[in-house]
């Protein structure tokens, strides 16, 4: 018989720190901290010495300094007295509107292309097929760049809409396309006019209470009420009521020829509109794929078992195929929405005065803080990424398979 | 049989009837047309719409592009020739042909040198595509196709790239000499031997004369047009691609110190537009330099990009280790195999198989952000169309034939990629069907 003995406790040897697993880890991550620590100390040393050479400090002073530079297109108080910061913050706010819009408009144009590239006619399913090839191999900015030219170089100038027999015309006698951007009616709110806005709001709630109580009295009870049109109802009667009973408070103020250019209106700048149509189209072509692998990766079973327990084609699509879909569509989605945001970043192509334009355009080149400014640039793209993705991560853990 | 039948039955037929032929609407083309295009009312509404969507595409494109003039000195000249008629003028195609592809730098009379190495690219990655059906012998023109392309192009003496070429050898030779005593022996002999064949021949080349190249140097910043964009995408990818895996590795390590590091650089460059790395590029990365030392505008391009395509190929690399069982890891170890064996016999093979449609992608959309350069002022494709071309007094106004060009190349280039990969993918699929 044989008795095991622990082996002896061998005492520790330097060249174990190479060699026994034990320890080898922590060897191999002090030498990365120390490699880390010297090229940090190196680079800095390097900037420090070259910064002192060309006579610059680090500083954030310049943010408070008057900016004296015009933005074009501002959603907040802002003139070229305003400082630095200001500008930065219109810049932000640019950016994230046309990010919103082309969300938005992608949204729309992915989920009709990549549901009609499962249509079932061919015709449809080639030219989607199409759309979708051309926009997904060729840069944005090529389209971008193109968008813009229709804007600014083929569209007519604000003289041609002058005169009786004018080259160009109003479309639908309230939006003039120029090339200096495209004029829109501008709501114009008498103090009434927010009870109005008000009321739509709280017609929006009032809606989904309705759905949800509708919902619930299917679980509770089994009877089933009307769904569509008193959501609609709900939607729009109270709003064209108050609008019609406080006497029309809101009224739209439409562009007119005035001078050299229109006057009123909303001016929509080709820029922005070449921007947000460019980033829609071609994320739009992104997310028909992803819908389309979506839609396609439920299995046929499910069609079928939904339709063996007698639901309907619309109750199936909407119980059973799309909460699976989503699951998969979702995700790629907002990545989508991520990218958006980045590449409206190409703004500065077009001269769309975004964060890019402002903080790392004109600002960078008029005071010179280059590190600074690209700094504080990629810590808004960061935060923004961020907390997109922090989104991102709720909700897949909301829609996680529930396994065991 | 019986003849019971035979007063009761009039008539019996004999033979059989010949086949009929199918009715006309459940054949051929008018059965296809019935199922694919008009299989009911909203499926017709839709054809009838794309068949309009399609006639207003061709009735704007077809004249332009049928009616377009070769042959002309300017703008002017087109609309004198056209007389008002629709129609592209892509004179200026062909007479700014060598700018949009190299750039307004580049020596005229040494074109052909980037030409060949555009060439060459294809017989050097052909190997690496079809290596089911390309011996592997030819990998070795592969391997000495980077330093052969690197001469073509930027000229210079021959013995830079000999030198840096000799490096690599050295070091694989002391690689594969040390790596079966450790993997990391192995690496870390390797580097410190090409650092010393790079500093031995570095001081050679310094001490030659550059007058005596046999091929006339050309500067980095003469680079330009299609040809940037080209050695933008290939570079940076081909670069990235080593990058990503070690930076995915690090992400999956359970070292935390070296997995934070990964997590850390990988988050920050996916979370910040190609633009602003760009810009870093541009104006701020010189500051980090030592102090005299003045590196080309196109390699501090090379680095950031590289660094983005590191980033996003990492991620794509480990979603393929995290797809591999945990059985596989768990075989490699127990048949004794250390770290780096494991990954590189059992992990890396089947994880960069199920990456490949990924790394594509990263690829084919790193190519076309190549064009952001032009924002940063350098004159890729894109660059040379808005600054020198449209901006010159004769081409002033020629949009849609240059911009078209443009996408026309990329949508080439890419399309091809991605079909690549899918074929790529059907040849790689080993499970059953």
């Amino acid at each position: 018989m044989t008795t095991m003995t622990d082996p002896p406790q061998a005492s520790f040897k330097l060249s174990m720190l190479l060699n026994d697993t034990r320890y080898r880890s922590y060897t191999f991550q002090f030498i990365a901290l120390i490699l880390l620590i010297a090229a940090i100390a190196y680079l800095g040393s390097n900037l420090a010495q070259n910064l002192r050479e060309a006579g610059l400090n680090i500083s954030y002073g310049f943010l408070g300094e008057p900016s004296n530079y015009d933005i074009n297109q501002r959603l907040i108080e802002y003139d070229s007295r305003s400082s630095h910061w200001r500008a930065a913050v219109v810049g932000v706010l640019n950016t994230l509107l046309v990010a919103f819009l082309a969300c938005v408009t992608a949204t729309i144009i992915g989920v009709i292309a990549g549901v009609l590239r499962l249509s079932n006619n061919w015709l449809v399913r080639k030219l989607m097929a199409g759309y979708v090839e051309a926009f997904r191999n060729v840069p944005v900015l090529i389209w971008i760049l193109i968008i813009y030219t229709v804007m600014t170089a083929v569209m007519p100038s604000p003289r041609d809409f002058r005169g009786d027999d004018a080259d160009a015309s109003m479309v639908l006698g309230s939006f003039a396309f120029t090339n200096r951007g495209v004029y829109t009616p501008k709501p114009l709110l008498e103090p009434m006019g927010w009870v109005v806005v008000g009321i739509f709001i709280a017609s929006i709630i009032g809606m989904f209470a309705y759905r949800r109580y509708a919902t619930k009295l299917l679980y509770d009870t089994g009877k089933l009420l009307p769904m569509g049109w008193p959501s609609l109802a709900i939607l729009f009667v109270p709003a064209i009521l108050s609008f019609f009973v406080l006497g029309r408070p809101i009224s739209l103020e439409y562009p007119e020829l005035g001078g050299f250019n229109f006057q009123g209106g909303i001016q929509v700048l080709g820029s922005l509109i070449a921007l947000w149509f460019a980033l829609a189209i071609y994320t739009g072509a992104f997310i028909a794929e992803n819908v389309r692998a979506g839609i396609q990766a439920v299995s046929k079973g499910q069609t079928e078992a939904a339709a063996a327990l007698g639901l309907r084609p619309r109750r199936i699509m909407n119980l059973v195929i799309l909460p699976q879909a989503l699951r998969i569509i979702i995700p790629p989605l907002i990545s989508n929405y991520l990218n958006i945001t980045k590449n409206s970043s190409l703004a500065i192509a077009v001269g769309y005065m975004d964060i890019t334009g402002t903080l790392g355009g004109i600002t960078l080149n008029q005071t010179g803080r280059a590190i600074e400014a690209v700094l504080l640039l990629m810590l808004f793209y960061l935060v923004i990424s961020l907390s997109i993705s922090a989104v991102m991560n709720v909700y897949n853990n909301a829609v996680r398979l529930k396994e065991r | 049989m019986s003849d019971m039948h035979q007063h009761s039955v009039a008539y019996v037929r004999e033979t059989m009837l010949p086949e009929a032929p199918p009715p006309a609407r459940e054949q051929g083309i008018i059965k296809w047309m019935r199922e694919n295009l008009f299989a009911n009312v909203p499926n017709s509404i839709l054809t009838i719409a794309s068949i309009v969507v399609i006639y207003y595409i061709l009735a704007a494109s077809l004249p332009w592009l049928l009616n377009g003039i070769w042959n002309a000195e300017s703008i002017r000249d087109c609309r004198e020739i056209l007389q008002g008629a629709a129609g592209g003028c892509f004179a200026v195609l062909t007479e700014r042909w060598n700018q949009l592809l190299f750039g307004f730098q580049y020596p005229d009379d040494q074109y052909w040198r980037p030409l060949i190495a555009f060439l060459l690219l294809f017989v050097a990655i052909a190997p690496v595509m079809f290596f089911k059906y390309i011996p592997s012998q030819f990998l070795l023109f592969t391997a000495l196709y980077p330093f052969l392309a690197y001469w073509l192009i930027w000229g210079g003496l021959i013995l830079a790239p000999i030198v840096a070429l000799v490096g690599f050898v050295v070091g694989y030779f002391v690689w594969g000499r040390l790596v079966q005593r450790s993997f990391a022996t192995g690496f870390f002999g390797a580097v410190a031997a090409a650092v010393i064949v790079w500093w031995i021949g570095g001081l050679i080349t310094a001490g030659m004369d550059p007058e005596q190249a046999m091929l006339v140097p050309v500067a980095s910043r003469d680079m330009g047009g299609f040809m940037l964009n080209l050695i933008l995408g290939t570079v940076c990818v081909s670069l990235s691609i080593p990058i990503g895996i070690a930076l995915a590795l690090g992400r999956q390590s359970s070292m935390p110190i070296i997995k934070w590091i990964c997590v850390v650089f990988i988050e920050f460059i996916r979370g910040v537009p190609l633009i602003t790395l760009l810009f870093v590029a541009n104006v701020v990365l010189a500051y980090f330099f030592p102090p005299g030392t003045n590196f080309d505008l196109i390699i501090r391009v090379i680095i950031m990009i590289t660094a983005f395509a590191s980033a996003y190929i990492a991620e794509v690399i480990r979603g393929g280790l995290a797809a591999l069982p945990t059985g596989q890891y768990e075989a490699a170890d127990s048949l004794g195999l250390d770290y780096a064996q494991a990954m590189r016999l059992i992990i890396l093979p089947q994880a960069l198989k199920i990456s490949i449609p990924g790394i594509v992608n990263v690829a084919v959309g790193l190519f076309k952000d190549t064009t952001l350069v032009s924002v940063i002022s350098m004159f890729d494709l894109v660059g040379m169309i808005r600054g020198p071309i449209l901006a010159s007094t004769e081409w002033n106004g020629v949009y849609w034939e240059l911009f078209g060009f443009a996408a026309l190349l990329f949508f080439v280039v890419c399309y091809g990629i991605s079909q690549y990969s899918q074929w790529l993918e059907r040849e790689l699929t080993t499970d059953h069907k």
